[in-house]
């Protein structure tokens, strides 16, 4: 490992994944939050047709020109879909699934258009369709990392409006945000992240990297700058984990890998989050579950000894399987672990009985109590 | 009749109205039930099926691997839905994982095992109609192109489906709870619908790659959407708009000399806004009009 990151390649690939994922994490957040988060995969594929202007205006591989391209090109596509689904019957989904194709449909014939007619040779063009992490110059990370630092500054002195646009954009425009001109600053960012990604991990694979990260943060904590760091950090995990795994491994593209550590972030997240973490919720259900069949045993137990005025009254086993219409012996057998009940000995020739102990009277009165309390409260 | 079939043009221009015939007919009821960016999602993932499919069997083409990529397609709707089920996350960041992710594994397979295949991830991004009338199969005596007997056969398929469940589809795409309290299976309608899909893309990535052919789903359905409010009217207008696209984007392609399949995708985009602007009852002009004659009137 150690090696790898003396080559100077892979410390060019991993400080490009760093800034890409700061970038990324940061921006996608809004976009996660605002549920905008296909609008990230039509401005991905909407890029393309500005990468080939871009490199039809400065006739080379030049990534300023390239960019500002793809960015035009990109928010072009963006307020195309604004427009749509504003002034048509026409919805969010038919609108950026026809901004995406059509843009990307115009970048191929570009593409062949290139190809076929330019002088200069196209060398690295098919690198912002699939990425090519390893095409990535010490030159480009200057310009990564401006992007990514005016993307933060940004961030930072708009804090407060971006906040109140994302969660609640009619009070914003009730107290006389513009909310138009924020939301399109927003939408022209992450335009902004998704162009700085798209040669490192190419179009497609551009769409996870704005909404992996974010969702990812989003499991574990719920305050917005908790979550724009913590996105920040998850994109930042996922392009430095991808871009080692991938330098380590013959044959790997960086661009997959890097999406499948996000993916597998989110994966994580989802299933082990504290307080939302859907492994949880199950453990949380599978409990109450046995434990209202405990409960209800208990109650069961402690009313039949009332009834027969008897508190060490042995039941049948079979009879509460056939009260219950399910099998009971596991439910009996943990209570007896918890000390509520004892197996008891009653005529030889028939099944195993059971009653309750003093602890499990207890414990049946008050549960009874409980649940006069819960009747009274409705 | 094998002159025909010999043609390059004719057999170009018949994959790409095949394409778009098919592709409406699905893309019709995806507009309307707000499911587009699915169709997006499928023609991403199978490339996951298709890599598999391939390592499993060795089989490039045919039924197999339409099967395989038909199940992955249906395999990204319901990872999907059962993100999205979880309520941890929002319906459109759900696709936004799932379909990257196999893509992702699908690419990652391909950089691996299979690298010198002719499935690299451009073809199937790209596709090249160009190219359709040179890879023929034999059939019924004849030396049919390949991409035309299986868009054929995925046309039929599409019709007859929509033919046959047009009462469940229409219901399905207006009223979800009203076809589900009817006992009229929305749900399966949707799995079928997503299943052919995927069935289409496969057929068509080697014409139009996976990306230009969500063109010809949404694209074609979406300007029919601004057209009529018929569903009947709405499937051959959305039919009409996607072959007069191919019909419209072949020339202009010879002429510049570019991708012929990016140019017939492009042209659906311009009808999109010719219907968005000019549209009599749901276009911005027509809108503008009515305004100006209530005003002044």
């Amino acid at each position: 490992m150690l090696e790898l990151l003396g080559n100077h390649t892979v410390q060019t690939v991993t400080l490009g994944a760093v800034l890409l994922g700061m970038v990324s994490g940061l921006l996608g957040s809004f976009a996660v939050l605002r549920q905008q988060s296909l609008l990230g995969d039509t401005l991905a594929h909407a890029a393309l047709p500005g990468v080939c202007i871009g490199f039809l205006i400065a006739g080379t591989r030049h990534l300023g020109w390239i960019m500002a391209g793809a960015l035009v090109t990109a928010v072009i596509a963006a307020l195309f879909v604004q427009v749509v689904t504003r002034y048509s019957r026409i919805k969010m989904d038919a609108g950026l699934g026809a901004a995406l194709s059509v843009s990307f449909a115009v970048g191929v014939v570009l593409l062949t258009y290139i190809q076929g007619h330019a002088s200069a040779s196209q060398g690295g063009l098919d690198s912002f369709l699939f990425g090519q992490a390893a095409a990535t110059r010490p030159s480009d990370l200057w310009f990564m990392g401006g992007v990514t630092l005016a993307a933060m500054a940004l961030v930072a002195l708009m804090w407060k409006q971006l906040k109140l646009v994302t969660f609640d954009p009619l009070f914003a425009g009730s107290i006389g945000l513009r909310v138009g001109v924020l939301e399109t600053l927003l939408t022209a960012m992450i335009a902004l992240a998704v162009v700085v990604g798209l040669q490192m991990v190419g179009v497609v694979l551009m769409t996870a990297m704005v909404i992996a990260p974010p969702v990812a943060a989003r499991q574990w904590v719920s305050r917005l700058e908790h979550m724009v760091f913590l996105a920040m950090l998850m994109g930042v995990i996922s392009g430095v984990g991808g871009v080692l795994l991938s330098a380590g491994v013959a044959h790997l593209a960086t661009g997959p890998v890097v999406v499948l550590v996000a993916s597998a972030l989110v994966t994580l997240s989802l299933l082990l989050a504290p307080g939302r973490g859907v492994l949880w919720s199950w453990l949380k259900l599978w409990r109450e579950q046995r434990s209202i069949g405990q409960r209800q045993m208990l109650v069961t137990l402690h009313k039949l000894a009332e009834h027969h005025e008897d508190p060490y009254y042995p039941v049948e086993r079979s009879m509460l399987d056939s009260f219950y219409g399910v099998a009971t012996s596991h439910i009996l057998r943990r209570l007896q672990a918890r000390g509520f009940v004892v197996p008891a000995s009653h005529m030889r020739q028939e099944g195993p009985h059971w009653a309750l102990t003093d602890a499990g009277h207890n414990e049946a009165r008050q549960e009874l109590e409980r649940m006069d309390w819960n009747q009274a409260e409705v | 009749m094998q002159a025909f079939l010999n043609d390059p043009m004719a057999m170009i221009l018949l994959t790409g109205a095949l394409v778009a015939t098919s592709g409406a007919l699905l893309g019709t009821f995806l507009v309307l039930q707000r499911q587009s960016m699915l169709s997006d999602a499928i023609s991403h993932s199978i490339v996951f099926g298709i890599v598999v499919v391939w390592l499993l069997t060795h089989a490039q083409s045919g039924p197999l691997q339409i099967a395989g990529a038909a199940l992955t397609g249906v395999l990204t709707v319901f990872l999907t839905e059962m993100v999205a089920r979880t309520r941890r996350v929002k319906r459109d960041a759900a696709i936004g994982l799932v379909f990257p992710a196999l893509f992702a594994a699908g690419v990652l397979l391909l950089n691996l095992y299979a690298r010198d295949i002719h499935i690299d991830s451009h073809t199937v991004l790209l596709g090249e109609i160009g190219f359709v009338w040179l890879d023929t199969m034999p059939l019924a005596g004849l030396e049919i192109p390949q991409a035309v007997v299986w868009m054929t056969v995925a046309t039929l398929v599409n019709l007859g489906f929509v033919l046959a469940c047009y009462k469940e589809l229409k219901l399905a795409s207006f009223d979800w709870q009203l076809a589900a309290a009817l006992g009229l299976a929305p749900t399966l309608m949707f799995y079928l619908l997503l299943g052919l899909t995927s069935v289409t893309a496969v057929a068509a990535f080697d014409a139009v790659g996976a990306v230009l052919f969500i063109a010809f789903v949404i694209v074609p359905a979406a300007t029919a959407y601004l057209l009529t409010d018929r569903l009947s009217l709405m499937l051959l207008l959305a039919v009409l708009v996607g072959v007069a696209s191919t019909l419209c984007g072949y020339p202009l392609a010879v002429r510049l000399d570019v991708s012929i399949g990016g140019t017939m995708a492009s042209m659906t985009g311009v009808f999109l806004v010719l219907a968005f602007v000019l549209s009599p009852r749901y276009g911005v002009l027509g809108h503008w009009l009515n305004r100006r004659v209530k005003y002044s009137g």
